[in-house]
């Protein structure tokens, strides 16, 4: 398994060795020592490999990925996993703002708490945050699922179009056009599902879950509703 | 943009290398604000005494000479140390004034930049790590200390633009972000007697906070108060003689990470400015939350 010292390798020849990778390529392990915060590690990665860091990242971390796994043992700078595609990305400790923002599939899964605005208008991707995550989370989400297991911030949802939502914990505020609404089996199938893949077993029990969504108002423009907008 | 650095001693042994360790953050920041840097340091202090930070326009004054003239114009001796284009005069707290009408007759390309018992404060245009070699940042000692490095929004790529902002005695101010309602406070300020030196909007923030102070809050809730009479985005860390504060305004854009280790409390606009302090694999790292004073205070 190839290891990358960012000490010693720059993070441009990093980056550009991991976008070289083919479906073919016989590396498909890769570990990345000594991160130091900085930005764009691992980012537009395409190829079905696993990368591992062992420290905080910056900015950016994974943006863009496609089908590769990362790991952080660390916490993540803002931008964590922006625009995914597909993969799984794993972050074992914090993550600044705006994680996940704009994904458009694949798994991200952090450990400990995501800060304000995560999952903000995704498209697509599904988050599971163990701890809980800061305001204006998934603003304008359109696609795709949050998952909290423990409390979310103020204006949750706000201008939501179809992504679901789903709290274990106490929801500070409402965002404009966020609503609760019931929990189905369906809904607690997708629920368990993606629990068990972000590796959260049956000690939590998807019925503690409240889900929230949109209530649909705010789609088209309506006078009546100039204060919301 | 713009990159904020600050470093809070906690472990008294540490306070020879507080120099060193705050000039390797802010040189992380360089990308942030490559217009202008500035810093300040909280060194020794002698009671009865106050510390005058002056700025020169002439790389060519002879602060030593200017000592002198200084001296006979009070009477009492002034302790000079010469930091490039930027001196610290040390005279006797009861003659500040009278120093400060000695300088202001002798040389009008000097500048008070800041008075203090603890505090100096230096502040230049160009990159922030070619800013702090030349005053010898890396060689100073206190208990904290705080820098800056900026990409102008606000005002003009200027030696005044730069921060920290100083308005009172052991007092200043960096920032990151803008504030909206800068020009309407600045009026309601200038009412209330108090005068500005530039178009800065974070020299506002500074003579708020100083206001509020003197209408008898403490540093922190002057911080809180600031929630409410500020508009528009930032980040401030604050400097006193004896504490260190963080406040981010409730949305939050501008970023702010936080480091406490049993040595120190560190700030940084990005992990990177503390990725390169003693023992931070170990500290405990957290983003400061919206609307939220945190603060910490010598005893």
């Amino acid at each position: 398994m190839p290891t990358i010292d960012l000490d010693v390798t720059s993070l441009r020849d990093l980056n550009q060795m991991l976008h070289d990778l083919g479906d073919g390529a016989n590396d498909t392990d890769f570990h990345v020592v000594n991160p130091r915060g900085k930005h764009a590690i691992a980012a537009g990665v395409d190829a079905p490999i696993t990368i591992e860091v062992d420290g905080n990242v910056g900015y950016y971390c994974g943006g863009m990925n496609k089908r590769a796994n990362i790991i952080v043992n660390g916490s993540a700078g803002v931008g964590l996993a922006e625009n995914m595609m597909s993969g799984r990305i794993h972050v074992k400790g914090d993550a600044s703002s705006s994680a996940g923002a704009t994904g458009c599939g694949g798994l991200l899964v952090i450990d400990g708490n995501a800060s304000g605005r995560c999952g903000i208008s995704a498209r697509g991707i599904d988050i599971v945050v163990k701890g809980g995550v800061g305001h204006m989370s998934a603003f304008m989400a359109q696609a795709g699922s949050l998952i909290v297991l423990g409390d979310a911030g103020d204006a949750l949802g706000d201008s939501i179009y179809e992504a679901r939502l789903f709290v274990r914990g106490s929801v500070k505020s409402l965002g404009s056009d966020c609503i609760e609404k019931s929990l189905s089996d369906l809904h607690k199938q997708t629920l368990r599902k993606l629990l068990d893949e972000a590796g959260v077993g049956g000690e939590v029990d998807v019925s503690e879950f409240k889900r929230y969504g949109s209530a649909r108002k705010l789609y088209h423009f309506h006078m009546d509703n100039l204060e919301a907008y | 943009m713009c990159g904020i650095v600050g470093l809070f001693l906690k472990n008294k042994s540490l306070e020879p290398q507080l120099g060193q360790m705050l000039a390797g953050m802010l040189g992380t920041m360089c990308e942030r604000g490559p217009d202008s840097a500035g810093f300040a340091v909280y060194g020794s202090g002698e009671s009865g005494h106050v510390k005058l930070t002056l700025r020169s326009a002439s790389a060519k004054t002879n602060f030593a000479a200017l000592a002198g003239m200084v001296e006979d114009a009070i009477g009492a001796p002034v302790l000079v140390e010469t930091h490039a284009t930027h001196a610290v005069f040390t005279v006797p707290a009861e003659l500040e004034t009278a120093a400060r009408e000695a300088l202001a007759a002798e040389d009008k390309t000097v500048k008070v930049v800041s008075a203090g018992n603890r505090m100096e404060i230096y502040k230049e245009v160009g990159r922030p790590d070619k800013v702090a070699q030349r005053f010898d940042l890396a060689h100073m000692k206190g208990s904290h200390g705080i820098g800056h490095t900026r990409m102008a929004t606000e005002s003009a790529v200027t030696v005044d633009g730069a921060h920290p902002f100083s308005t009172g005695r052991d007092q200043c101010l960096v920032h990151n972000g803008s504030l909206s309602n800068h020009n309407a406070l600045r009026r309601k300020l200038v009412r209330k007697g108090m005068s500005f030196e530039t178009e800065n909007d974070t020299e506002v923030a500074a003579h708020y906070l100083t206001w509020r102070m003197e209408e008898g809050e403490t540093l922190g809730q002057a911080l809180e108060s600031s929630i409410e009479d500020l508009d528009g985005f930032y980040t401030f860390v604050v400097g006193t003689e004896s504490g260190f504060g963080v406040l981010r305004d409730p949305i939050a854009c501008k970023h702010a990470v936080l480091a406490e280790t049993d040595d120190y409390v560190a700030f940084g606009t990005e992990y990177r400015a503390l990725a390169v302090l003693p023992g931070i694999e170990k500290a405990k790292v957290w983003e400061a939350e919206p609307a939220t004073v945190y603060f910490w205070e010598r005893h």
